[in-house]
């Protein structure tokens, strides 16, 4: 193997060729991300709202669920543009609800749960769904039990079960974690395990695609044990779908959260998230409308974003696109 | 060193292959059938040389090349490989054997993993089978890599940034990696246009010379395998028809099968092209129902009453050369009215064959 071969075609080059250095993959990446301009908007407003909601509260020092009822129904600052009339005072700069409470305080503190509940149940979800599409894909003994299984979550009435769910496991999750800890990880797990199912058809279906290929087969000729065939050739070739159904989830996880804040089972009333910010103040719409305005962009910018972080995210990381 | 070229050892031998897919069917898929893609298979292959395997599109050619393999659990069969049983190991017994038996792809563009760099590809049975250090697998890969004479420089690039022919380069590293005894290339040129093919041969028999490699080369370019392989093997409907040394095939084919076959290679000298061809009708029948006796009697332009009755066996009509058809049963070339396998054998490819079917086809 160390003699150099006589009789090779031309493309043989002399050993004393210095070798390409590796390119970091990386930076390949985030040069191929970069050309995406949403993905570069979404990202930069990701970052921009994270730390709205992560930094904000230690500069807006207010407390958010503090009632002032000689500040209600403040007006934001910008009406003053065309209404002179206003009610309006500093101290709320986006205005204040019915009970007085600080707007630009309710948007940093629910967006901390929603942003919270948000990722950790869109993650749950993915993992969840991602696990038993791949099993299902690949191991064909257990395709059907598992399949029948994710029709059979599918076809349960995903509201009911979970006004089910927070009837039975509340009062024990809060004696247990304490009133917000209990209700939070109810929610994220009870949104995380009723919205995998997409993930895991679609993983599925990708699987028993690829496991037909031949670079699966190779793999099987050099006698890769199947967990590394797994994690080494199936799951960076699902990966697209993945970060697809994991930037849909996020929208959804904010959004069911949102639904069950305002079926009154979800956060506790003085708790508040952007879902119940925009639920609240759905009956003073009309008169104030920042109210729904505020939350309402929050959540869809929010989840617009992510959408195209991940669009960005699975062309950069597709390295066929990446080449060109 | 092992002498191969004084005494050739049978380093893979095949006997009685089965390879049957299930056919599910109906509301309970209930197993209405099987699909006989490989159907009793033996052959040897020796050490060092090429077997070239043959055949038309279905008829279980890289089925048989996979089943040899064992990437599929087999039906029923043995496959002795360099001494070892290994028709009834599972496929984790079988790991630690994968390191001597190998494969080259049809495809190389889907033979290769999109996500991986080259040098990740051709590194993964290093990873898998040896406990090198990282940067003796990276030296061990850029060896492979001038090798099979692709650029060092590359070896971080994707498999969609090169040619199909490299691509080929690629897989043909990925199974030297470990130093195999044996590889089964599976219509490796398939895919590659033909001054690419020409190279991809050539680098297959320059590493057969250096490493000692012996190859099972399926084809169906029956001038390439005639380049490539030392005995040829042909098959027809998931069985080997005949199976005889190169030359004695090309210059006088004993089976009818194999004489349509041979028949159907283009003649670039049109004087020479204009001898008679012989035109098979009507298809292959289907693997999931082959017809009674013979699986060529459908088509067969020698038929007999016994084609459609008993299937025939494989005997060895002259040394080294096996034909499984009633034209030259005992019982037949006894009797004096046969086409005389020791006289065309004798006299070489003399006696026309067309004469010799037409013939045959007049004894009952």
């Amino acid at each position: 193997m160390t003699d150099p071969m006589t009789n090779m075609p031309a493309m043989s080059p002399p050993r004393a060729v210095p070798i390409e250095k590796a390119r970091s993959q990386w930076r390949d990446i985030w040069a191929q991300f970069r050309t995406h301009k949403g993905a570069v908007w979404g990202l930069g407003f990701l970052i921009f709202i994270t730390l709205f909601v992560a930094i904000g509260p230690l500069i807006w020092d207010v407390d958010a669920t503090k009632t002032d009822i000689r500040n209600k129904n403040m007006r934001p600052f910008y009406t003053l543009l065309w209404d002179s009339e206003a009610r309006f005072t500093w101290v709320k700069p986006l205005g204040s609800d019915n009970l007085g409470r600080d707007v630009l305080a309710n948007l940093m503190q629910g967006g901390r749960t929603s942003m919270a509940v948000g990722w950790t149940a869109m993650i749950l979800a993915v993992v969840v769904g991602t696990l038993i599409g791949v099993l299902a894909g690949f191991f064909k003994r257990i395709d059907g039990a598992l399949m029948r299984f994710t029709d059979l979550v599918l076809s349960l009435p995903l509201l009911p079960l979970l006004l089910v769910m927070m009837l039975l496991f509340r009062d024990t999750l809060r004696a247990t974690f304490g009133p917000e800890t209990g209700i939070f990880i109810l929610i994220v797990v009870a949104i995380g395990l009723t919205s995998w199912m997409q993930t895991a058809r679609i993983v599925r279906g990708d699987v028993l695609a690829l496991k037909e290929r031949e670079f699966v087969l190779a793999a099987r000729s050099i006698g890769t044990p199947s967990r590394r065939m797994i994690s080494r050739h199936i799951l960076p070739n699902v990966l697209s779908p993945i970060m697809v159904s994991a930037t849909l989830g996020l929208a959804n996880a904010i959004i069911t959260e949102s639904a069950l804040s305002f079926l009154g089972l979800g956060f506790p009333s003085d708790f508040p998230t952007w879902g119940k910010t925009l639920f609240d103040s759905i009956q003073y719409m009309e008169e104030y409308p920042e109210r729904v305005i505020w939350p309402g962009l929050c959540i869809s910018f929010t989840v617009l974003a992510v959408n195209y972080i991940g669009d960005g995210l699975r062309d950069a990381l597709d390295p066929r696109i990446r080449g060109q | 060193m092992r002498d191969t070229m004084d005494a050739p050892q049978p380093l893979v031998q095949v006997r009685d292959l089965k390879m049957h897919f299930p056919i599910y069917a109906g509301l309970l898929r209930r197993r209405v059938g099987e699909v006989k893609a490989v159907d009793g298979v033996s052959f040897d292959v020796m050490e060092g040389e090429t077997l070239g395997l043959v055949g038309e599109s279905g008829c279980g050619k890289s089925t048989c090349g996979r089943s040899v393999l064992r990437l599929y659990d087999i039906t029923a069969g043995s496959i002795l490989m360099d001494g070892d049983e290994i028709g009834a190991l599972s496929q984790g017994q079988l790991r630690t054997r994968r390191p001597t038996m190998q494969m080259v792809f049809q495809d190389p563009q889907a033979s290769l993993n999109p996500r991986m760099p080259v040098s990740a590809i051709i590194q993964e049975p290093l990873d898998e089978h040896t406990k090198l250090s990282k940067a003796e697998k990276r030296e061990k890969v850029l060896e492979l890599m001038d090798a099979v004479g692709l650029n060092r420089r590359f070896a971080n690039r994707f498999p969609h940034a090169f040619s199909g022919g490299q691509r080929q380069r690629i897989g043909i590293a990925r199974a030297l990696a470990l130093n195999p005894k044996f590889i089964v290339c599976d219509e490796p040129i398939a895919a590659l246009d033909v001054s690419i093919q020409a190279q991809v041969v050539n680098l297959l028999e320059d590493l057969q010379e250096k490493f000692g490699l012996t190859y099972l080369f399926i084809s169906h370019d029956l001038s390439m395998v005639r380049h490539i392989a030392t005995r040829v093997a042909v098959m027809y409907l998931g069985r080997i028809v005949e199976l005889a040394p190169r030359e004695a095939l090309y210059a006088d084919p004993l089976h009818p099968y194999t004489k349509a076959l041979l028949s159907a290679v283009p003649e670039p000298d049109p004087e020479l092209a204009a001898k008679e061809r012989v035109i098979l009708t009507g298809d292959v029948p289907s693997p999931a129902n082959p017809p009674k006796g013979c699986n060529f009697c459908t088509r067969c332009p020698a038929v007999m009453p016994v084609c459609h009755e008993t299937d025939p066996e494989t005997r060895e009509v002259s040394p080294g050369r096996f034909v499984a058809c009633h034209l030259f049963a005992d019982e037949y070339t006894a009797a004096g009215h046969a086409p005389a396998v020791s006289q065309s054998a004798g006299q070489g490819a003399t006696s026309s064959p067309q004469e010799t079917l037409n013939q045959q086809g007049e004894t009952p």
